[in-house]
């Protein structure tokens, strides 16, 4: 294994408090909403939340890499369990919003009024 | 028994796969990592169908500041956001303990590792309570709300916007149908529970006896605010009201689409049954830990695997809160 056997617990500690920082600036975020952030759209996504997806995916990526430790395997594991994930997560979210906006828009010019 | 165990290279090693390692991880931690991988799929499907879901209805998807704002011995007291706050940090915390235990696991600090996943295992404990106490609160609800014949969801209130609780206003009617008990009818008919608090007939003739009553639609305005409608068209729209709503099942619910309540259910369901088996794989582990076993076989690998496993469910619940608190 890979592993050189050295205590990382200051590390541990150092993305404890990343991640801390980072929920509490969105939970403030999430209770004030900023109007200058909340109305202002990039791509189809208002800068909320795109504020809100990058900050979700640092935290997914300290967590993937310090807490489990990824940065310590060799990189053909690595790629082989995270680029499938991030492939086909990808794929599958183009897909059904896509359809869903396609679906959201039959609903409002038609006269269907079905609530599924 | 040795015949079973024989390999080709003759090496003990075969419950861990055998030497040969090609991503330089032992057997079952690679199992575990494809395991998570598949798994994140999964969690990545339900989120894409919450996503579907709310796309198609996007101008009338609840909102998640109005559902969520309890707080626990705060009463009446509108705390959106914070409890689903303490509950992530809950969760991430006991994932600081869990790796801290991994940590001492390489040492070969028997008792810091019982200790580090004693506190993780406590950590899963009032996670998964919280959860249930959330769920608690999403089922009661607290205002109620009726349902219209074309199924949109009619909530009440006041002049300034505050929304009305259904027994604040509801005159109580003679009773047109009384709820069947089990000490009247059959043992099996019983509908006491089921029957809303109040009838649609009841709703109406409050609201007609409270002018200052407004109605509340779905529907978002431009400033992401729902739609409050003027008296006459309130009116006219409470003709059409044909069920009472009060909290959340799987048929119907107070805050608005239908789907939003089974999403809710199903996605924090999901992820709290994994925490839940988390909680349960992680006892198992730490009697081992106390029984030795580890000590015995001088690696505390096992340690780490169930580690991966509990970061995933850290893991999972960070998008979870990013998409149904946050977005």
């Amino acid at each position: 294994m890979s592993h050189e056997h050295v205590s990382n617990t200051k590390r541990i500690w150092f993305v404890f408090g990343l991640l801390s920082v980072v929920t509490t600036v969105e939970v403030i975020l999430g209770i004030l909403k900023p109007a200058s952030l909340e109305f202002n759209h990039f791509i189809g996504l208002n800068l909320l939340n795109w504020i809100f997806y990058i900050l979700t995916i640092f935290k997914a990526y300290y967590i993937v890499w310090a807490f489990m430790h990824m940065e310590g395997e060799k990189s053909s594991l690595r790629w082989s369990v995270v680029s499938p994930v991030i492939f086909l997560v990808l794929y599958l979210l183009f897909i059904l919003l896509t359809e869903g906006h396609y679906i959201y828009g039959v609903f409002k010019d038609s006269t269907i009024k079905w609530n599924f | 028994m040795e015949a079973t165990v024989t390999t080709a290279n003759n090496d003990e090693k075969t419950w861990g796969g055998g030497d040969i390692q090609p991503l330089g991880a032992s057997y079952g931690k690679m199992m575990m990592w494809f395991f998570i991988v598949s798994d994140a799929l999964t969690f990545s499907g339900f989120l894409a169908a919450y996503g579907f879901s709310r796309f198609k209805f996007i101008e009338t998807w609840p909102l998640a500041d109005e559902v969520f704002t309890h707080f626990p011995f705060m009463h009446g007291v509108s705390a959106p956001m914070y409890y689903v706050a303490l509950m992530t940090f809950i969760l991430i915390f006991s994932s600081v303990t869990m790796v801290l235990a991994v940590d001492a696991g390489h040492h070969l600090k028997k008792s810091k590792v019982a200790v580090y996943m004693f506190l993780t295992i406590i950590g899963g404990l009032i996670f998964v309570g919280s959860q249930a106490w959330e769920w608690k609160n999403f089922i009661k609800g607290e205002y109620g709300a009726v349902e219209t014949a074309g199924g949109s969801l009619l909530q009440f209130v006041d002049k300034d916007g505050k929304r009305v609780a259904l027994e604040e206003f509801a005159v109580k009617l003679p009773e047109q149908r009384e709820a069947l008990t089990r000490s009247k009818e059959k043992w099996f008919m019983e509908d006491a529970e089921t029957q809303p608090t109040y009838s649609v007939a009841e709703i109406q003739a409050g609201f007609k006896a409270h002018p200052d009553l407004l109605i509340r639609t779905e529907t978002l305005t431009a400033a992401k605010k729902k739609t409050v409608l003027t008296r006459a068209e309130s009116e006219s729209r409470l003709n059409t009201a044909k069920y009472v709503v009060e909290g959340a099942n799987l048929t119907r619910n107070e805050y608005g689409s239908k789907l939003f309540a089974d999403f809710f259910f199903f996605i924090t369901g999901f992820h709290g049954f994994h925490v839940f088996s988390g909680v349960i794989i992680n006892i198992i582990i730490f009697f081992n830990v106390l029984l030795g076993t580890y000590e015995k076989r001088r690696s505390y690998e096992m340690v780490e695997k169930v580690g991966l496993y509990w970061h995933f469910v850290d893991l999972v619940w960070v998008f979870v809160f990013t998409v149904f608190y946050l977005v």
